[in-house]
């Protein structure tokens, strides 16, 4: 039975901001800053977005380029760093918006960027299992860095829906794996309102041997070298690391450009790779084969090996905007508008 | 039915009372509608009061009881009825007091109409105001009051050519005639540059088309028309006709957007009772809570055609020396709009016309008045014709 | 809005589920238990139908005094929206400027959030809209 991607979809919000003008407010030179992180600007969700709305509006551009009866969608993962409830689950919601509920299972999953893939590969068991016949996953975040910190440069938001099957598959899953160690190189504790990081430990130990090691532990599973791939996507929190693992693992730039969307939109944590990967559905013909790897702080990787199957020429890839086409239209604002939005500022009675 | 006469009005100046309880206001007003009557309270069988919301404005419900004791009435256990219809509530309190007094359960009664928003923030006036559209349709989705106004006012624009100008100029006109009333929050002109350039409220509505947030009461002593005979009165008012018409609440929900049917409605019903016409109407107060609500209320009672309302305005045709004076109080835009007691406050002003009481604003020979009060965005009017006999 | 206020009718406020009358066909937003045109042959008989959230603004106004629950978006764009299945609707605009919204645009339905019960309470969800293409 072959078991993958039945349908996605990517939501961003409109507004962005330059790191020349983070840079501006904090007395650094923000323009070197996006260069040496290789982003150029990053998304910011308006007041009326939050994790949940930009999963619903992901899922329910899946549904449109795949109109599947929404109840036979009997498992709902979010996966997100950022669920605007500490108790009270995102997955619920988004369950109600597509018109799900109730026949289904739904819950949230938090791992730091890789949740979202998390989530596929436990809908990819219940698939194979025969438990269910069709299910979401969401990556998706609203994520904050702290004033100053140099996470404010990248951390954005932005998410995409995966829908998960065996009947109509447009990109089979051939083998998927993970790498996983206790590695604290970014955290946020319960209550606070933005995260820590381990700066430069956050490099090597971290995300660099989470992907490589997973890269490789899937390349052997699959029997596959690097050549094998025509594209290859990393969780990218900035547009540097993805360009440096793939040298690292022995990838060309060529094989990761389709999917590199960080230096376009920031690092939209959860949603980061797996927007990378829709962008490489946007595009791809049938046979194509994607090496797709996540990162979670914490932390591991989630390693995917995929094909296009001919079932893409049947699908409705236009029925939703492209990630090429939700980033081409934007707005550029100060970091006044900025802290307003990112709800930064002490209001009153607060 | 038995005929019904308005005896005695009074009301106290509309405007921001800072010192004053929404209960001495509403003693002001009912003494000075007594006095004016020429009755003792004993004689009063019964007391209706228009209050949109003791509720929201002052955390005071039943207030039929608190204005009932604060006037007396309780020493005699009178009955005591409080209506709420949105900012219609005075005109529907009155109403019901004349349907009390024409069916015969009660010979003479008492109308008054109050509201104390004051002791309120701004932004707390607009929450509370917003619940007289549909809460859970409009509200919820960040509509406020004056933004549906302001839908129907460039749905105007767009099928009828109405400029922002003629609008100001409903502005202009009730401020003029304003200055000329002592009962008026706003005693003052203004120009209609002052309008155009107003902060914006909900475009093209500014600050200058609406009604202010006020404090105030106004009532009215009715009896039956023998009684009144009895009395020797040298001017009668009578009540000609009276329509209430109710339309959806949500705006969404209606087929037209630049029309009030439930206008159309409680115009015909008080039109037909009253045995006359638009053309016959002498004086006219009309709910101008928001500038386009008086070129709405000028079409849909048919002293304009439809679409005509802007123009008519523009060439003074509703000023007080116009075809048919409208707003000679100042309206709800300078006269102060206290929601509850504007209902009221539109028949003591067509009162003092009617009797040639109106000094500095009186329309001359004025004969039939008209007063049209809407709550809401026109999910309630009711229309009130009187006539001097 | 307390909770359950909210809650009962999260189907149409997320879905834009309305009514139709099955007797004469006529689409309400939001749901009717009974038709106004048919009465009582329409009891049992009105069925539920989701909007397809597409629909073209009849007028609009840019509100700048707000209610309370929309300060921080202040100031933003209401708008009288007619769907194709005949329901006219009121909503806000999002992600545009005033001075793209026009009489005539067409618009489709966004997922966003309506108000928040306080910093400790619900979050109430719902759909507003934004300009096409």
């Amino acid at each position: 039975m072959d078991v993958g991607i039945v349908s996605y979809g990517v939501y961003i919000p409109k507004y962005r901001i330059l790191p020349e003008e983070i840079g501006r407010v904090w007395g650094k030179d923000g323009a070197a800053m996006g260069k040496g992180l290789m982003v150029e600007m990053k998304s910011v969700p308006g007041l009326d977005e939050d994790t949940v709305t930009i999963s619903v509006e992901a899922a329910r551009r899946a549904l449109k380029r795949r109109p599947i009866d929404p109840r036979d969608i009997k498992a709902i993962y979010v996966g997100s760093e950022s669920h605007p409830y500490a108790v009270k689950p995102t997955a619920t919601i988004v369950a109600e918006a597509i018109q799900a509920a109730p026949d289904l299972t739904a819950a949230d999953l938090e791992f730091a960027c890789k949740a979202g893939t998390a989530g596929i590969q436990a809908l990819l068991g219940l698939v194979k299992a025969g438990y269910i016949k069709y299910g979401i996953s969401i990556g998706a975040d609203t994520s904050q860095g702290a004033p100053g910190n140099a996470l404010e440069y990248t951390a954005a938001a932005g998410g995409a829906a995966y829908v998960i099957g065996a009947e109509g598959v447009i990109a089979k899953v051939n083998h998927t794996v993970s790498f996983t160690t206790d590695t604290p190189d970014f955290w946020r504790r319960e209550g606070m309102k933005y995260p820590s990081h381990g700066e430069r430990f956050t490099g090597t130990p971290a995300y660099f041997k989470h992907i490589t090691g997973c890269a490789k532990m899937l390349m052997e599973k699959a029997g596959t070298t690097p050549k094998d791939y025509d594209y290859a996507v990393f969780h990218q929190p900035n547009g540097k690391f993805p360009v440096r693992v793939a040298k690292m693992l022995g990838f060309e730039m060529s094989q990761i450009e389709k999917g590199l969307w960080t230096p376009k939109i920031g690092n939209t944590y959860s949603g980061s790779m797996l927007v990378g990967l829709a962008a490489i559905l946007d595009e791809a013909e049938p046979g194509d084969r994607i090496l797709a790897v996540s990162f979670g702080s914490g932390a591991g990787s989630d390693g995917f090996d995929i094909t296009v199957t001919e079932e893409m020429k049947r699908y409705n890839r236009s029925a939703a905007p492209t990630v090429k086409e939700i980033t081409s239209v934007y707005k550029i604002i100060d970091y006044a508008l900025y802290t307003k939005f990112r709800e930064k500022i002490k209001m009153e009675g607060e | 039915m038995r005929d019904v006469a308005i005896i005695g009005v009074g009301m106290t100046k509309f405007g921001e009372h800072w010192d004053r309880s929404f209960r001495e206001l509403g003693i002001e007003a009912g003494f000075k509608a007594i006095v004016d009557a020429g009755i003792e309270s004993r004689d009063v069988d019964a007391l209706y009061v228009g209050n949109m919301s003791g509720g929201l404005f002052l955390e005071q419900e039943h207030v039929a009881s608190m204005i009932s004791e604060a006037v007396g009435f309780t020493e005699r256990n009178l009955p005591a009825v409080r209506v709420e219809a949105a900012d219609a509530s005075g005109g529907v309190a009155f109403q019901q007091a004349v349907l009390s007094v024409a069916s015969g359960i009660h010979d003479t009664v008492v109308v008054g109409g109050a509201e104390k928003m004051s002791d309120l923030t701004s932004i707390e006036v607009t929450d509370a105001i917003a619940s007289v559209a549909d809460r859970s349709w409009e509200a919820l989705f960040g509509a406020t009051l004056p933004s549906l106004y302001a839908l129907m006012a460039r749905r105007h624009m767009v099928e009828f050519g109405t400029t922002r100008e003629q609008m100001a100029q409903v502005a202009v006109k009730n401020h003029y005639n304003g200055a000329r009333n002592p009962y008026a929050q706003f005693q003052r002109e203004i120009k209609l540059s002052t309008v155009l350039n107003a902060t914006p409220v909900a475009e093209p509505l500014g600050m200058f088309d609406c009604a202010p947030i006020s404090d105030g009461a106004a009532a009215v002593v009715i009896t039956t028309m023998d009684k009144a005979k009895e009395m020797g009165k040298d001017i009668l008012v009578r009540v000609a006709g009276i329509g209430l018409a109710t339309d959806t609440l949500a705006l969404a929900r209606r087929k037209t957007f630049t029309s009030f049917p439930a206008t159309r409605a409680a115009a015909e019903r008080a039109y037909k009772m009253a045995g006359v016409g638009p053309k016959d109407v002498d004086v006219a107060e009309v709910h101008d809570s928001y500038t386009i609500g008086e070129i709405l209320a000028i079409e849909d009672l048919g002293f304009f055609k439809k679409g005509e309302g802007g123009i008519a305005t523009e060439e003074g045709r509703t000023s007080l020396e116009g075809e048919i004076p409208v707003n000679t109080s100042g309206g709800l835009k300078a006269r102060g709009h206290p929601l509850g007691a504007t209902g009221v406050a539109q028949i003591v002003e067509l009162v003092w016309q009617l009797r040639g009481e109106a000094e500095g604003r009186q329309v001359k020979d004025a004969r039939i008045g008209l007063a049209h009060n809407v709550g809401g965005a026109g999910g309630t009017v009711a229309v009130t014709i009187l006539e001097v006999i | 809005m307390p909770v359950p206020r909210y809650w009962r009718y999260q189907d149409q406020r997320y879905n834009l589920a309305g009514s139709r009358c099955t007797v004469c066909g006529t689409v309400y937003f939001p749901q009717r238990p009974l038709c106004p045109k048919c009465h009582r042959k329409s009891l049992g008989k009105m069925e539920r139908v989701t909007l397809s959230g597409e629909g073209r603004i009849i007028s609009y106004t840019v509100v700048h005094d707000p209610l309370s629950d929309y300060e921080h978006l202040s100031p933003y764009i209401m708008a009288l929206i007619e769907t194709p299945e005949g329901a006219t609707l009121l909503g806000q605009i999002v992600d545009a400027e005033p001075d793209e919204v026009e009489i005539g645009k067409e618009v489709e339905m966004v997922f966003r959030k309506l108000r928040e019960e306080g910093k400790s309470g619900t979050i109430q969800y719902g759909y507003k809209f934004r300009l096409k293409g």
